[in-house]
C-alpha cells in the first residue's frame, strides 16, 4: 500500500504539492507514482527561471520499465530545481515525498483549489 | 557452453601484436612520413594489444553465447523473429551483388536495378499502394520518410496549419518519436480497453490542424482494427492522411492490403515481415509505399524503366535524399528472393498461419497465465502475468527463468496497457512441437512459482552472466572500456 500524507494537495497525474509560504510550493510525484513506476533511472527536469503551465508536461522520469512525462500541476515560475535528482534519482524510489522536483511561484494560488485532499487522492490511487 | 566473460582489454598484453607493419613504402608512399604532423596523434589510442588466436578465440566464443532464430524458439512479441532461409543468403552473396559499388553507373548494374524495380512492384500490389520506394534503411527511417512525405503534401497545398499528427496511445514509441523528428507534434489519443481505436477521441481530436494519423493494423495487442474503414474515412474527411506502420503486417500479408483500408503511406519493415535478418543480424529495411496522389513526393533518386533499361530519376519535387544511394540492397535482394520463393499462392498462407500459431499458444497457456483480452488475436497474443501467483512472481522472472532453458523470453512489460505484460508472437515458421515444448515449459514455470518461487527470482543462473543489475546499468552507464576504467577508478570495490 502505498503512501498518502495527510497535509499534501494532489493531481490526478500523481503529483504532490506543498505549500511552503505564501504563492511558493514544492512539487513532487506520489509514493504511489514512484511504486508504479519502479525504480527510477532517470530525470529530467527544467531550469530555475523558467515557467510551467497547468496540465503541460514540464519534465520526464524514467525506470527500467516506462519514461513518463512529468504534467505540471500548477502554473508559475521555477525558483529552484531540485539538481541532486539529476545524480541520485534512486531518493525518488527511497522517499517521494521528500524527493521534491520543483519549487515553484504560483502565478495563480487560486489554482491550489482545484487539486485533490489526501482522501481524495488515495481513492484513485489504491 | 562457455563461460569465459573476460573482456578482450582483459586479455591484452603489453607488445602483444597480430600484424606488423612494415616500414617499405605503400604504393610508393609512406603514410607516416608524408601527413602533416600536426594530424598525427600523440599518445597511442587505448586498443587491446592481442594475437590473432586471441582475437579468434574471442570472437568465436562470443558469437557462442550469441541466440537467434537460428539456435532456439525466438517468441519476441512485435517483432516478427521468424526463419531467415538460406536461400536468400545464397541469392545475395552472388558475387554480381555483392561486390557491386553504389557509384557504379545504372549501366552496368542493370541486374540489380532491375531486382529494385521488380520487388518495388510486388511489394506496391502485396501493400496495396500505387509506388514503393526501397531506399529507407530501418523501419524507424521509413517512419520518418513517410512522415516527411506527409508534410510535404500538406506544404505543397499551402496547408501550413496541419502540423499535428494523431497517435494511439497504444503505438509502438517509434510513432511519436518520428514525428518529432519530422518536425510536427503529437496528438495522443486514447484508446479503447482492447487498445483499439476509440472513435469518440478520435473524432474529438480530428480538426484544419491534423496531418495526418499513424495506425497498425492489427495494432499493438494482436487484435484487428475492425473500424478501420470508418477512422481512414473520417481522417480523409477532416483533410487528414492514413500512415501505415508495417510492424504487424505479418499477420495479414497476402490476405488484406493497407491500401485497401484506405491508408495513404506506409513502411514495411522487411526484417519482420519479409525474413531478412533482424536485430544484431541486420541492417533493416524500411519501404515506404504511397498511394498515387502522393508518388511524386517520394524520395529520390526513384528506380524507373525505359524501353527495357533501367536508370535513376532524381526527382525534384519530393523530399529529397534519404539515404545516400539506394538503401540496403543486399537486404533487399534477400526480401527478393523470399516474395519469389513464395510466390502469389504461398504468400496468402502466412497470416493465416502465423494466426494459428498465436492462437494455439494462447489457448495452451490460458489456465496459468492472465488472458486480459477475451476476443481470438491475430498474430500475436498477450498475457498479464502469472494467473495463480501467491509469491508475487514477476513477469521479469519468468523470462529470465525461460531464457536458461534454450528458449529465447517474449517481449516483456509491452505493451504498456497491462502492468505484468507478456507479449507472445510465434510466427508462422515454428512447428507445432516447437510450440507445444514453449507451452510446456511456461506451464513448469507458472508451477514452479507456486512451488519453489526463489528459482525463478534467481534466474538465470545456468548461463554465463547471471541476473544482470538493470537499475544499475541503467544508472551508471558504462558504454566503452574508457568509461569502466574510469568507473572502477571512483570505485575500487566494483565488482563486475
Amino acid at each position: 500500500m502505498s503512501k498518502v500524507l495527510k497535509d499534501l494537495l494532489y493531481s490526478d497525474d500523481h503529483e504532490w504539492v506543498k505549500k511552503t509560504k505564501d504563492n511558493v510550493v514544492l512539487v513532487g510525484i506520489t509514493d504511489f507514482a514512484q511504486s508504479q513506476l519502479g525504480s527510477i533511472v532517470f530525470v529530467d527536469l527544467p531550469e530555475a527561471g523558467d515557467d510551467i503551465e497547468k496540465d503541460e508536461e514540464f519534465g520526464a522520469v524514467e525506470s527500467v520499465k516506462a519514461a513518463s512525462d512529468l504534467i505540471a500541476p500548477v502554473s508559475g515560475e521555477i525558483m529552484e530545481v531540485n539538481d541532486d535528482l539529476v545524480g541520485e534519482p534512486e531518493l525518488v524510489n527511497e522517499n517521494a515525498y521528500e524527493a521534491w522536483f520543483l519549487k515553484v511561484k504560483l502565478s495563480d494560488s487560486s489554482e491550489l483549489d482545484d487539486l485533490l485532499s489526501a482522501e481524495e487522492y488515495e481513492d484513485i490511487s489504491e | 557452453m562457455n563461460t569465459d566473460a573476460t573482456l578482450i582489454f582483459e586479455k591484452s598484453r603489453s607488445g602483444r601484436k597480430a600484424v606488423s607493419f612494415s616500414d617499405y613504402p605503400y604504393d610508393g608512399h609512406r603514410p607516416f612520413e608524408e601527413l602533416d604532423q600536426s594530424l598525427l596523434r600523440e599518445e597511442p589510442a587505448l586498443l587491446p594489444e592481442v594475437s590473432e588466436l586471441d582475437v579468434l578465440r574471442h570472437y568465436t566464443n562470443m558469437s557462442q553465447k550469441n541466440f537467434g532464430v537460428e539456435n532456439g524458439f525466438y517468441p519476441l512479441g512485435s517483432c516478427t523473429m521468424k526463419y531467415n532461409p538460406k536461400i536468400n543468403d545464397e541469392v545475395q552473396n552472388f558475387p554480381a551483388f555483392k561486390n557491386a559499388h553504389p557509384d557504379q553507373p545504372a549501366s552496368s548494374v542493370q541486374g540489380i536495378l532491375k531486382i529494385y524495380h521488380e520487388l518495388a512492384n510486388h511489394l506496391s500490389e502485396i501493400s496495396g499502394m500505387a509506388e514503393t520506394s526501397l531506399n529507407p534503411c530501418a523501419g524507424a527511417h521509413g517512419e520518418l520518410t513517410g512522415l516527411m512525405i506527409m508534410k510535404a503534401y500538406h506544404e505543397k497545398n499551402g496547408d501550413y496549419k496541419r502540423t499535428k499528427v494523431i497517435v494511439p496511445d497504444s503505438a509502438h514509441g517509434t510513432n511519436p518519436a518520428s514525428t518529432s523528428v519530422a518536425g510536427m507534434d503529437v496528438a495522443e489519443i486514447e484508446s479503447t480497453d482492447e487498445g483499439r481505436v476509440k472513435l469518440s477521441s478520435l473524432k474529438e481530436a480530428l480538426g484544419d490542424d491534423i496531418a495526418g494519423m499513424m495506425l497498425t493494423n492489427p495494432n499493438t495487442l494482436g487484435i484487428f482494427e475492425k473500424d478501420i474503414c470508418k477512422i481512414t474515412d473520417m481522417v480523409h474527411e477532416a483533410g487528414g492522411l492514413m500512415y501505415y506502420d508495417g510492424a504487424n503486417l505479418n499477420a495479414m500479408l497476402g490476405k488484406v492490403r493497407p491500401g485497401d483500408m484506405g491508408f495513404d503511406i506506409l513502411h514495411l519493415n522487411l526484417h519482420k515481415t519479409f525474413s531478412t535478418p533482424h536485430g544484431g543480424g541486420g541492417p533493416g529495411s524500411g519501404p515506404v509505399g504511397v498511394c498515387e496522389h502522393l508518388k511524386e513526393f517520394l524520395p529520390s533518386p526513384r528506380v524507373r524503366k525505359h524501353d527495357g533499361d533501367y536508370y535513376l530519376e532524381e526527382t525534384n519535387a519530393g523530399i529529397g535524399r534519404v539515404t545516400f544511394h539506394l538503401g540496403n540492397v543486399l537486404v533487399w535482394i534477400r526480401a527478393y528472393a523470399y516474395v519469389l520463393t513464395l510466390g502469389h499462392e504461398n504468400i496468402k498462407d502466412i497470416g493465416p498461419l502465423a494466426t494459428l500459431n498465436a492462437n494455439y499458444v494462447r489457448e495452451l497457456l490460458r489456465d496459468d497465465y492472465q488472458l486480459p483480452i477475451s476476443s481470438y488475436c491475430m498474430h500475436e497474443c498477450v498475457f498479464d502475468g502469472l494467473k495463480d501467483n501467491p509469491h508475487g512472481v514477476r513477469t521479469l522472472d519468468v523470462a529470465k527463468r525461460l531464457i536458461e532453458q534454450d528458449m529465447h523470453a517474449p517481449t516483456i512489460y509491452f505493451p504498456l496497457l497491462f502492468k505484468e505484460a507478456i507479449m507472445v508472437e510465434p510466427t508462422e515458421t515454428e512447428s507445432k512441437e516447437t510450440l507445444d515444448r514453449f507451452a510446456s515449459l511456461m506451464k513448469a514455470i507458472a508451477k514452479e512459482a507456486k512451488d519453489n518461487p526463489d528459482v525463478l527470482k534467481n534466474a538465470p543462473q545456468k548461463t554465463p552472466v547471471k541476473r544482470i543489475d538493470e537499475v544499475f546499468a541503467a544508472r551508471k552507464l558504462i558504454l566503452s572500456y574508457r568509461d569502466y576504467l574510469d568507473y572502477k577508478k571512483d570505485d575500487e570495490a566494483l565488482d563486475f
